[in-house]
């Protein structure tokens, strides 16, 4: 196997690690559309970090933090529902971040390799970021995981019982802005959402509790990511498409297949 | 001993509609306090300031700095891509025994269900479940909102013989809504009547001779239950405004009215 095709599956494999378990709380806390502004926000943070002459991730990072942010402050006024609000900000930021990098006439910016993902152009250092921002998220979602499971379950039920919500709101908003970040190089801002989503939709059906559809998503998340990368190679396909694409098939054969569709009655 | 919790002249408004006037609301170690009011009148609004879930714009709310809540929300939906069992629901924020988890469960008459999917409960099974997920956390106060919706008027009796007796076990001040505006627990100390403001407030009568309700409830069904006769000062314009009744002069306009003690 050439050296940039396992660079690419190792790297893919990270994201899927990392992308497996916040995916379950976007899904189960219906973040979809959060996720999706986060990371469309992306582009304008990938466009912060040129002008600014730091590295991409960390301009993406700073930017989906500084959204984020935004976002949450939102959440309580009442003045625009929540969802067009989202709806603005995504396509708003997705727009100001295409135009901000039309304007970098003296960098060259693989805008597609941003938009789609350019998993096979993954060097070591990318890997690097992504098992060591791995590890971090992963750590951290490890501790808050009780209090963030007792909140997406009943949030005042939680708080009752004395689970401070908006402490690990923004711990959960900040973990999703790094995985943003980091997952952008493999999938593309465009389609990092879809990373969070689709495998997690597949898991549904096998898991009989939470942190067994965590693992079962990293697992469906991984196998979409090798399958999504060979045919990338095979037929010379965008790499972010290609593993969202795979994903899709295993999300169908998840549905087809039987197991778990019947629970049945304790008694 | 100092009440579990203290409104005093609590005010909420939301979107610039009052939803609570000048509320004052005592729950102590051992009582049941039962808030009764019609839809909208801000029982769960009431509820949520007496938890600390939302705040207050006016007035005063204490909690008692030991306090320890054992909360039945009035609705709870967990949606199905969430896959979760009883068992993890129960100690979703407790640290338990397998033994107190099943005794809890079996208190409520649904041990069988610890290991089930709660998305494959039935309304009945489910409310049971909750409460005794509330009980499972020895809390000195129990708030119960609505703990008799889904059950049929034997589960309902039998909620509150449940209640009682985990009240008369463990010392636990109860707070419990109810939307029957008429019959209440029959152990309940002090009934509020809520209307945006509290309407009336006091002693239930205990109606357990009475025939009709003998023939009604059972002779069980009615030791446990109570009639609330109000007692209001005023009436309600549609509009919900507070109209005072003007051929009555003598009338005092004073919020809290005596009741007689029934039997009990």
């Amino acid at each position: 196997m050439d050296d940039f095709i396992l660079r690419a599956l190792v790297a893919g494999c990270g994201i899927a690690l990392l992308a497996g378990p916040l995916g379950c709380f976007v899904v189960w806390r219906r973040m979809a559309y959060f996720g999706d502004t986060l990371s469309h926000a992306a582009l304008l943070g990938v466009a912060a970090g040129f002008a600014l002459g730091v590295s991409p991730i960390i301009g993406v990072m700073i930017t989906c933090i500084a959204v984020g942010a935004l976002l949450l402050g939102f959440q309580s006024q009442s003045r625009v529902p929540t969802d067009t609000l989202l709806g603005i900000l995504s396509h708003a930021a997705l727009s100001f971040g295409l135009i901000a990098i039309g304007f970098m006439d003296t960098v060259r910016v693989d805008l597609m390799g941003y938009l789609f993902g350019d998993i096979l152009a993954v060097t070591a250092t990318d890997i690097a970021w992504i098992y060591g921002g791995a590890v971090g998220v992963l750590a951290v979602l490890a501790m808050i995981w009780r209090p963030l499971i007792a909140l997406t379950v009943h949030a005042d039920l939680a708080m009752a019982e004395g689970i401070a919500a908006n402490r690990f709101k923004v711990i959960f908003m900040l973990l999703i802005a790094v995985t943003v970040a980091l997952a952008m190089k493999i999938v593309g801002v465009l389609l990092i959402s879809a990373l969070l989503i689709i495998p997690t939709a597949a898991a549904r059906r096998f898991a009989k509790g939470p942190e067994a559809m965590a693992l079962i998503t990293v697992v469906l998340g991984m196998i979409a990511v090798g399958a999504g990368l060979f045919y990338s190679i095979q037929w010379d396909l965008p790499s972010g498409p290609a593993i969202v694409a795979a994903a899709t098939f295993v999300f169908v054969l998840s549905l087809l297949s039987g197991a778990g569709s019947t629970q049945p009655r304790q008694s | 001993m100092t009440a579990l919790v203290e409104l005093h002249n609590v005010g909420l408004v939301r979107s610039g509609k009052r939803i609570l006037d000048r509320v004052d609301l005592t729950v102590g170690e051992r009582e049941i306090v039962t808030l009764i009011g019609p839809n909208g009148a801000g029982k769960s609004s009431l509820v949520k300031v007496a938890l600390g879930l939302d705040r207050a714009d006016q007035g005063k709310v204490r909690r008692r700095s030991d306090l320890r809540i054992g909360y039945l929300p009035q609705r709870f939906h967990l949606d199905s891509a969430l896959p979760m069992s009883v068992r993890r629901l129960m100690t979703l924020t407790v640290e338990t025994t397998e033994d107190k988890l099943l005794a809890a469960l079996d208190e409520w008459g649904v041990g069988r269900l610890i290991d089930a999917s709660i998305h494959v409960l039935s309304g009945g099974e489910m409310q049971r479940v909750m409460l005794a997920r509330a009980m499972l956390r020895a809390p000195n106060l129990l708030v119960l909102d609505e703990p008799t919706q889904n059950l049929d008027i034997n589960g309902a009796v039998e909620c509150y013989q449940i209640i009682q007796r985990i009240r008369d076990r463990t010392g636990c001040g109860v707070l419990l809504v109810s939307h029957d505006l008429n019959i209440v627990m029959a152990a309940t100390t002090r009934v509020y009547c809520l209307n945006g403001h509290v309407c009336c407030s006091g002693h239930p009568d205990a109606v357990s001779r009475d025939p009709e309700f003998l023939r009604l409830f059972g002779p069980s069904g009615a030791s446990t239950l109570a009639l609330y006769a109000h007692h209001h000062d005023h009436d309600h314009a549609p509009d919900g405004h507070v109209v005072n009744d003007h051929h009555d002069h003598d009338h005092k306009h004073d919020h809290v009215h005596d009741h007689k003690h029934g039997p009990h």
